[in-house]
C-alpha cells in the first residue's frame, strides 16, 4: 500500500513481514474461509457417500470402514418404484416452466415497453414485482384458497376446473402457471434493461423508413434482447433438473402427488426420510452431474447455430 | 418520441395490463377480505374482496387463542438476528476480497466463487448440520449456516472497488489499521449497497421455510405454522381454549387466511424499499456480468 503508482496493487511475495502486515486482513477472512469450507466443502467431500453404503449406523463410522458398493446406490435409485414418474414430472415441469416462463417474460417486458404513458407503466412494474417478494408457503396458502374444489376460482367462474384435484400432467401446467404469476414481472427487469440499452437512433431511423410499431419491435426490439436471452436459457437449461422442492411440496396434495415429485423432493424421502443417505446423495449427485452436462451442451449448441456462448 | 397520438395498440395495452394488475393483487385484496371477515359468513362463498361481516376475530383468536406469538417473535427475531449478522460478515468479507495487495486476495476470491457453482446438495448437508454439528433445534441454525451469500460479497465488492483508494490511504497514514479502516472508513460509504444487501437477506430469512422443515421443527417459523395449518386443514387448539369453548368461532380457512395476512405483512411494510434496492441490486449484478 505505501509503494507509492504503478507498484500499489502488486502482490507481494510470501514472507512472514508480509504476513504481520496484513494480520488484520487475516483475522477478517480466515474465519469466513473455516466457515466455507466447513459449510460448503464438506458436504462436497460428502458426494463420496454416494457410492457408499450409508445409513444411521454406518454413519457414525469413519469413511473407510464404510461399505464400498461402486454405482450400487444409483442403480438403485434408477430402479426404484417412484423414479419413472419422478424423472418424467422433472422434465415435464422444468420443459414447461423455461418455455412458459421465458415466453412470458419476454412478452411482458415487450409489451410494458410499448407503454407511451411513464406513471402507468411504473406502477404496473411495481405491482408486478410484488409476488416475487412473497415466500412460497403463503403462495401456496393463497393458491390452495383459489384453486382447490370449492375455492374462490370455482365460484367465480361457476365450474370446477379440477386444477389441484387432477392426477394428471395438469398439475404440472398448474405449476408453471402459478410460477408465472408469482416471478414474471421480477424476470422482465433484466430484458426491460436489456431493452433500454438498444440504440434510439436505429428506432428513428426505422420510423422515418415507414417501420410499424410491430415491425419495429420485431426487428429491432426482439433482436437486440436476444443475447441476454440466451444467457438466460443457457443457464435456466444447466439447472433443468434442479426443479425446487419446496415448491412441489408446498403446492401439491395428496391427490396430485404423484405429478408433484420431483427428484430433490426424491432425494429428501428416500434420503432422509427412510433415511437412505447414500441413495438421497447419489440423486443430489446425478442432479448436480446432469446439470453440469446439459450446461456444456447448451452451451455448445448456442455457440454452433452462431449465437453468444456464455463463456 | 416522434409521434405522440394514441392508436388502437395503446388501448389494448392498457386494458391488457390493468388486467394484470387485476390478477396480480385480487387473490391478495381475497386473502385479506377473509381474514377480516367474519368465519362463519365465509363458508357461504369465499369470493369477495371486501369482508362483509367485519370482524377482528380471527386476528384475536391467532394471538391470543393459537400460540402464534412465539412463532412471530421467533420470526421477526431470526430475521433481525440474520440480518445483522449477515451484514457484518459480507461486508467485512468484501473488504478484504476488495484488497488486492492482500497475499490470498486470488485464492479466497476463488474458493468463494467456486461454491456459486457447485454444492454438495442438500442429504450431505442435512447430516452435517444435523449429525456432525448437532445443530439441529437450535436457533443457531437459522443463523450460522446461511450466513454469507456470495453473490452479496461480489455485489458489494465490485462497490467497494469503485469507492476512491486515497481514503484509505488516507486513514493509513492517520494510523488506522485494517480493522478500522473497514469500520470507520468503508462502512459508511457503503450504505446503499448495505441497504440492498440487508434487504435481500432479511426478505430471505423472513420468507424461508425449508431450515425450519429440515432442521428446527421444534423452533417453528411463522412460515412453518402456515404450512402446518396448510397441511393438517385443521388448527391446532390450545386445550384452554378448547375447554372455553372458543374454537367454535373460528374456522380453518379464516386462520390460515388471517396468519397468511400476517405473514404477508412485513413484505409489505417494506415493499417501497424493496423495489428501489433490489432493482438497483440487480441492474448492478448485471452490469458486471
Amino acid at each position: 500500500m505505501k509503494k507509492p503508482k504503478k507498484q500499489k496493487n502488486a502482490r507481494e511475495p510470501f514472507s512472514p513481514a508480509l504476513m504481520w502486515k496484513q494480520r488484520y486482513l487475516l483475522m477478517m477472512s480466515v474465519p469466513f474461509v473455516i466457515w466455507l469450507i466447513i459449510f460448503k466443502y464438506v458436504p462436497l467431500w460428502g458426494w463420496t457417500m454416494a457410492f457408499q453404503e450409508v445409513v444411521p449406523k454406518s454413519f457414525a463410522k469413519p469413511i473407510w470402514e464404510r461399505k464400498f458398493v461402486g454405482f450400487q446406490n444409483f442403480m438403485d435409485a434408477f430402479s426404484d418404484r417412484l423414479f419413472p414418474q419422478t424423472m418424467m414430472n422433472t422434465i415435464g415441469i422444468s420443459i414447461l416452466g423455461i418455455v412458459i416462463g421465458t415466453a412470458a417474460a419476454i412478452l411482458f417486458a415487450l409489451f410494458l415497453n410499448e407503454i407511451r404513458i411513464q406513471g402507468f407503466k411504473k406502477i404496473t412494474q411495481t405491482v408486478s414485482y410484488l409476488p416475487h417478494f412473497v415466500s412460497w408457503v403463503i403462495i401456496a396458502s393463497i393458491a390452495k384458497m383459489l384453486l382447490n374444489d370449492g375455492g374462490a376460482m370455482e365460484t367465480m367462474l361457476g365450474v370446477n376446473l379440477h386444477l389441484m384435484s387432477t392426477n394428471s400432467p395438469l398439475f404440472w401446467i398448474v405449476v408453471c402457471i402459478i410460477n408465472v404469476w408469482k416471478e414474471v414481472g421480477w424476470d422482465a427487469i433484466i430484458y426491460l434493461s436489456a431493452m433500454a440499452g438498444i440504440d434510439q437512433g436505429i428506432y428513428e431511423a426505422a420510423k422515418v423508413d415507414g417501420a410499424s410499431r410491430f415491425q419495429q419491435m420485431w426487428h429491432i426490439t426482439l433482436p437486440g434482447i436476444k443475447p441476454t436471452a440466451i444467457v438466460l436459457l443457457i443457464m435456466s437449461i444447466g439447472s433443468a433438473l434442479n426443479v425446487g422442492m419446496e415448491r412441489q411440496m408446498l403446492l401439491s396434495n395428496g391427490i396430485v402427488q404423484d405429478h408433484a415429485m420431483v427428484l430433490s423432493w426424491f432425494a429428501y424421502i428416500r434420503g432422509i426420510g427412510s433415511n437412505n443417505y447414500g441413495l438421497g446423495t447419489a440423486i443430489g449427485m446425478f442432479q448436480s452431474v446432469v446439470g453440469i452436462i446439459l450446461l456444456f451442451i447448451a452451451n455448445k449448441v448456442a455457440g454452433m447455430i452462431g449465437e453468444d456462448k456464455l463463456v | 418520441m416522434l409521434e405522440n397520438k394514441k392508436g388502437i395498440f395503446d388501448y389494448v395495452l392498457l386494458v391488457l395490463f390493468c388486467g394484470m394488475i387485476v390478477i396480480t393483487v385480487y387473490p391478495f385484496l381475497n386473502v385479506l377480505a377473509i381474514s377480516l371477515n367474519d368465519p362463519m359468513d365465509t363458508m357461504r362463498n369465499v369470493n369477495f374482496i371486501v369482508p362483509r361481516k367485519f370482524t377482528f376475530a380471527n386476528y384475536i383468536y391467532i394471538f391470543t387463542q393459537n400460540n402464534m406469538v412465539k412463532p412471530f417473535l421467533l420470526s421477526v427475531l431470526k430475521t433481525a438476528a440474520g440480518t445483522g449478522v449477515g451484514v457484518i460478515c459480507t461486508s467485512m468479507l468484501a473488504y478484504v476480497l476488495s484488497r488486492k495487495d492482500f497475499y490470498f486476495h486470488k485464492s479466497f476470491t476463488i474458493l468463494f466463487i467456486i461454491t456459486m457453482y457447485v454444492s454438495g446438495g442438500m442429504i450431505p448437508e442435512y447430516l452435517l448440520i444435523m449429525r456432525n454439528l448437532r445443530m439441529g433445534n437450535n436457533f443457531w441454525v437459522y443463523i450460522i449456516p446461511g450466513m454469507i451469500w456470495v453473490y452479496n460479497v461480489i455485489l458489494m465488492c465490485s462497490f467497494i472497488e469503485g469507492l476512491p483508494m486515497a481514503l484509505q490511504e488516507a486513514a493509513k497514514i492517520d494510523g488506522a489499521n485494517d480493522f478500522i479502516i473497514w469500520y470507520k472508513v468503508i462502512l459508511p460509504l457503503c450504505t446503499p449497497v448495505i441497504a440492498t444487501v440487508s434487504l435481500f437477506i432479511a426478505v430471505g430469512q423472513w420468507n424461508s421455510f425449508m431450515d425450519t422443515y429440515l432442521y428446527a421443527r421444534e423452533l417453528p417459523t411463522l412460515q412453518y405454522v402456515l404450512y402446518e395449518i396448510m397441511e393438517s386443514a385443521q388448527i391446532k387448539v390450545d386445550p384452554h381454549a378448547a375447554a372455553q369453548g372458543v374454537q367454535n368461532t373460528v374456522s380453518p380457512m379464516s386462520v390460515r387466511m388471517a396468519v397468511t395476512v400476517v405473514a404477508t405483512l412485513p413484505i409489505l411494510a417494506v415493499y417501497p424499499f424493496l423495489q428501489k434496492y433490489f432493482v438497483g441490486g440487480m441492474t448492478l449484478g448485471a452490469v458486471k456480468d
